[in-house]
């Protein structure tokens, strides 16, 4: 027994001890990524200095660390995939990765890692790629201060910036990623965090994700996404202090939620959208403490949404505050919200306007029904049918209105 | 007929309504600015207040100005100058009068505050060009019915009511109509429908300017597509023309042919 001991001792000394460094140098002994891997053992680490390495189809196969001096160059010459991690405990740091291939049958990434845990990819640079960093039934890792700079046209001829799929106990922290289909993509991953990344300009979504519970997304900044953040199919999640702006056109939201349940949206910053939030089929969630600015619509509930609570959001100047459409579904609760269209009174002087807000214009009401009708927008006659429903509800949907909204901004 | 402009612009400018009428837009013009710097949203206000205020002021300008100086169009009519040229010479004066309050009204503030921005100026250009389109319109639909009605009450009265018809009732229609044919694509149509009313016009064209049409979905982005390009733009300036060429071709009929 104890020899087993002390031989399993030993055994872990001398592999310490063997873990060595490797070089990699254009004019080193070892020129390329793949000889270097090729020639390490488990455990080793290689130094790839700056350079020009034109390889593609790397396959790290046991637990190494490559780390870039001054970012190398790897260069995939538009051929095909360019590193695959097919080991648990494989970290990834400072390099340039370029030109992946595109395909229409695989998912090129410049990284993938398959089937692995304890990962760690960090400070990579990544340029005219189909998919960046590529995710696959992997676990426990970390994806972060990475740089993705993709060149979008076409969906169909684009790929997302980092993917994840079937995961779960993954960390994407504080990546920017610029100009690729879906920013950050997320299918059946579980117990993950998304923090600190920046979104802009892709060609779809800035984030996407469906299937994918008990995940918290803190922090992000979404601007200027084809067609915002788009969440689906999924189940406790937490959406705390991030930023969505300038999704504008014809299908863009800020945020749309499809059939989720018992998620928490937090402080969040909608600005500039053409939808803030588009709910649908979304139940028990809590709404509170967000910034409404600017909207089109700063909230859009389409049918089959219960118990969900709005509290304390500030609402300002939105086109229309809240549209909604899907009968009589009287349990979601607007409270203690502030609207900057709210024309009531407060006599008590306790910061409480006293009569009722009701958020559903009218006009709001109809353009739900008849889209053309917005053309008929900020025309007085609108303005005199929306100021007579507000008198005396008709069409609106009576269950809701705020009984209780603030006098003063959050 | 530019004599009569000349003449009939003098005496405008020197009443006391126009003064009044300058200092309102002056002191809107200021105000907005003062509380509000945001130039971009100044102008969505100012639009409110040129579609719907500017028409309503030029309608009953106009048609105030007729009955008031039809003592002197008589006197005009007994000296040998050519009909058409008293009326188009006076409805002229009227509405290049009006054009100057708000120019200068609204101008002025805006130039005092700054409008530096290439954007910005592209924006209060349409939306000045909007309000001149639109006192021209209204001045000379306003001239038709005076024409048409001796009776100042009757005239006054129907002066109103096509502005009132222009402003709410035909939106009213409008939207009646959207609710009533919902079930079939009614893009084209509600484009159409906008073209016949020039308030509609106006509030559209100065819209488009505003970032606020990129916020308005779907069907807001196919209006955008239409109005948005040269082409669409060309056929709203042309349609709010025409708003303008034909009643005062109507004027020139009728002032010929009208028995005093």
């Amino acid at each position: 027994m104890l020899q087993t001991i002390a031989g399993i001792l030993i055994f872990l000394v001398q592999l310490n001890l063997s873990a060595q460094n490797i070089r990699v140098c254009n004019d080193c002994e070892i020129k390329t990524l793949q000889a270097g891997i090729a020639y390490a053992q488990p455990g080793d680490t290689i130094w790839i200095e700056k350079g020009i390495y034109k390889e593609h189809e790397i396959v790290i196969n046991k637990p190494l660390t490559l780390i870039g001096k001054d970012f190398p160059v790897i260069d995939g010459e538009m051929i095909g995939e360019i590193i695959r991690i097919e080991s648990d405990s494989v970290t990834i740091d400072g390099l340039f990765i370029k030109n992946v291939g595109t395909s229409y049958t695989s998912d090129f990434a410049a990284i993938r890692i398959k089937r692995s845990k304890h990962f760690l990819i960090q400070n990579i640079k990544l340029e005219t790629l189909f998919f960046g960093i590529y995710l696959e039934k992997s676990d426990n890792g970390i994806v972060r201060n990475n740089y993705i700079k993709g060149n979008a046209k076409v969906e169909y001829q684009s790929g997302n910036g980092i993917h994840l799929w079937h995961c779960k106990n993954v960390q994407v922290l504080n990546n920017k990623i610029y100009n690729v289909r879906d920013g950050i993509y997320f299918e059946f991953v579980y117990n993950s965090l998304v923090q600190g990344n920046v979104s802009k300009h892709n060609l779809r979504y800035g984030l996407h994700f469906m299937f994918s519970n008990d995940d918290e997304y803190k922090g992000n900044f979404f601007e200027d996404n084809g067609a915002g953040v788009a969440v689906m199919f999924s189940k406790n999640i937490k959406i705390e202090n991030n930023t969505f702006k300038k999704n504008k056109g014809a299908a863009s939201y800020g945020l749309l939620l499809k059939e989720i349940n018992d998620a928490t949206i937090l402080n969040n910053i909608f600005q500039e959208n053409t939808i803030g939030t588009y709910l649908e089929g979304c139940n028990r969630i809590t709404y509170a403490n967000n910034n409404l600015l600017q909207n089109g619509w700063a909230l859009k509930m389409m049918g089959a949404c219960f118990e969900n609570k709005f509290i304390h959001n500030n609402f300002i100047g939105n086109t229309f505050d809240v549209s909604y459409s899907g009968g009589n579904t009287s349990d979601n609760r607007f409270d203690y919200n502030y609207w900057s269209e709210y024309t009531g009174y407060d006599l008590d002087k306790d910061g409480i306007g006293d009569v009722p807000f009701r958020p559903v214009k009218l006009f709001s009401y109809i353009t739900t029904k008849v889209p053309e009708s917005i053309i008929l927008i900020r025309s007085s006659f609108v303005d005199l049918v929306n100021f007579s429903e507000k008198v005396s509800p008709v069409f609106t949907p009576e269950h809701v209105f705020d009984s209780f909204p603030s006098m003063n901004k959050f | 007929m530019f004599k009569i402009f000349k003449y009939s612009l003098s005496d405008l400018l020197r009443s006391s309504w126009s003064y009044f009428y300058l200092s309102f837009y002056l002191l809107l013009g200021f105000g907005l600015l003062f509380f509000n710097p945001d130039v971009s949203k100044s102008v969505i206000t100012l639009m409110n207040v040129i579609v719907v205020f500017s028409s309503l002021i030029a309608v009953v300008f106009g048609i105030m100005y007729y009955y008031n100086s039809r003592e002197f169009i008589e006197l005009l009519l007994a000296q040998p100058i050519k009909r058409s040229d008293i009326f188009i010479g006076q409805y002229m004066a009227v509405s290049v009068s009006l054009s100057l309050s708000l120019l200068l009204g609204v101008g002025i503030p805006f130039l005092v505050y700054g409008v530096a921005d290439a954007d910005l100026i592209k924006k209060f250009l349409v939306l000045m060009a909007a309000g001149v389109f639109l006192n021209f319109i209204f001045v000379a639909v306003a001239y038709n019915i005076a024409l048409y009605h001796e009776n100042r009450i009757k005239g006054f009265s129907y002066a109103i009511l096509f502005w009132l018809f222009m402003t709410l009732i035909y939106d009213g229609l409008f939207l009646v109509s959207l609710m009533t044919f919902k079930e079939y694509p009614l893009e084209k149509a509600s484009l159409v429908a906008t073209l016949f009313n020039p308030i509609d016009l106006s509030r559209i064209l100065i819209l488009l300017q505003l970032d606020i049409s990129a916020l308005m979905g779907y069907t807001g982005a196919i209006f955008k597509s239409f109005f948005g390009t040269t082409f669409g733009f060309l056929i709203a300036v042309s349609c709010l023309s025409l708003w303008v060429i034909v009643p005062v071709s109507n004027l020139r009929r009728k002032g010929n042919k009208k028995d005093f």
